[in-house]
């Protein structure tokens, strides 16, 4: 599976609460990040965790958000940042 | 013959838990069945055993003293890991990350616990912890506070959240003072902690 | 709505208990269990099978539960799911091994 995204490009995390299984947390769902890089295609877990095969493999990415975007109230620096992998199915041009 | 319960290497020193029970009694009808064995299970737990912070030392002080074994670590960490004959086990895939003097990385996995057992064993239990496992990601300084870690605020602090298959090994910051020391003497400086993002490497004046 | 195990942000967090413990030869033995169910050779389990029944759990188990407890409920799920074992045959064995010792 060719990749939709690289690293730079800006992506919005999709809003979503599948009846089962995924791994895309809500705190990060709808918030905007760059695509820090491409891991590679993987098995999807939605899959995997009903016994299936996780076919087709589909591009996983590590994506960057600042902090200060996710948390109204961020104590931190104004350069932190939260990085987590995500599925490119759960991701749109931002 | 029984060979549950009675399989170990002490005796229970108080009454079985109901945990305990079902544990001897899942393994048996495994064992029953032909599912596994008593000796791969003794075998599973030796190598869990086997594997414990000090093996990422070396890796973090071999990464220190040889900066193309950096590159390549962080390129691949799984097959440079193996250069040191360091075997990371199948699950997963390790990501080397590094601290510098502008970024800190402190690594959680919100959802459940991963961790990169492959190579550092079991993880602590504070890190599988709902509190930390909720506060790391929204309040990342005042975590690393609670471990004795105040960092600068020009310092840029970068939370990993494992959320699929990569399970991310920091290589802290090689602490000051520490020219010319043999790698042997600077794994000894490199803690769990450390290779978590909770704290930093023990600079040589602690030891 | 956030389901329990999503836990990042979860509100009223409190300090982190930096305490540690030793596993005891039953959870490395439930460790070593899930492992060897989840290798290669075995498959009998993925990761993601056993993350599922953990997270199914209802909620206040799944927040008062011990860490291994929750892997022992997940594996007993899934080889039930799989027609591995029974619940019947896990209860007899578990009533049985509780009479006799």
């Amino acid at each position: 599976m060719s990749a939709r995204f690289k690293a730079g490009d800006r992506v919005r995390v999709r809003v979503g609460a599948p009846p089962g299984h995924f791994r895309t947390p809500t705190y990060i769902q709808g918030k905007v990040g760059a695509v820090e890089r491409l891991h590679g295609d993987y098995r999807n877990p939605e899959s995997l965790a009903y016994g299936g095969d996780g076919l087709p493999k589909r591009p996983l990415y590590l994506v960057r958000f600042p902090q200060s975007h996710l948390w109204r109230t961020y104590a931190g620096a104004a350069q932190d940042q939260l990085l987590m992998d995500i599925f490119e199915h759960w991701l749109e041009p931002a | 013959m029984r060979e549950d319960h009675h399989d170990k290497p002490h005796a229970p020193d108080h009454p079985m838990t109901e945990f305990e029970w079902r544990v001897d009694a899942v393994q048996a009808l495994l064992i029953e069945k032909g599912i596994l064995t008593a000796d791969e299970i003794r075998r599973a737990v030796e190598e869990m055993d086997a594997r414990m912070p000090a093996q990422g030392a070396r890796v973090v002080a071999r990464a220190w003293v040889d900066p193309a074994f950096k590159a390549r670590l962080l390129a691949d960490a799984k097959a440079t890991i193996s250069e040191l004959g360091i075997t990371v086990g199948f699950d997963a895939t390790i990501v080397a990350v590094e601290n510098t003097e502008k970024v800190h990385h402190a690594v959680v996995c919100t959802l459940c616990s991963c961790y990169p057992r492959g190579l550092l064993g079991y993880p602590p239990d504070w890190y599988k912890s709902l509190n930390y496992r909720s506060r790391v990601v929204v309040e990342p300084r005042s975590v690393l506070r609670e471990f004795g870690l105040e960092l600068p605020p020009d310092v840029e602090v970068r939370v990993l959240d494992s959320t699929a298959d990569m399970r991310y090994l920091v290589i802290p910051m090689r602490p000051a003072g520490t020219e010319g020391m043999s790698e042997e003497k600077l794994a000894d400086l490199v803690t769990r902690d450390s290779m978590i993002g909770v704290a930093q490497a023990h600079t040589p004046a602690l030891r | 709505m956030t389901r329990v195990h999503d836990r990042g942000g979860w509100p009223g967090a409190g300090p982190i208990n930096k305490a540690e413990h030793d596993l005891s030869w039953w959870e490395k033995r439930t460790d070593a269990i899930a492992t060897l169910l989840m290798s290669p050779e075995k498959r009998v389990m993925r990761v993601d099978e056993l993350r599922r029944a953990i997270e199914d759990m209802e909620p206040a188990r799944y927040e008062q539960c011990k860490y291994y407890e929750k892997w022992l409920h997940a594996i007993e799920t899934i080889v039930v799911e799989k027609g591995v074992l029974t619940r019947e045959e896990i209860d007899r064995k578990v009533r049985e091994l509780e009479a006799h010792g």
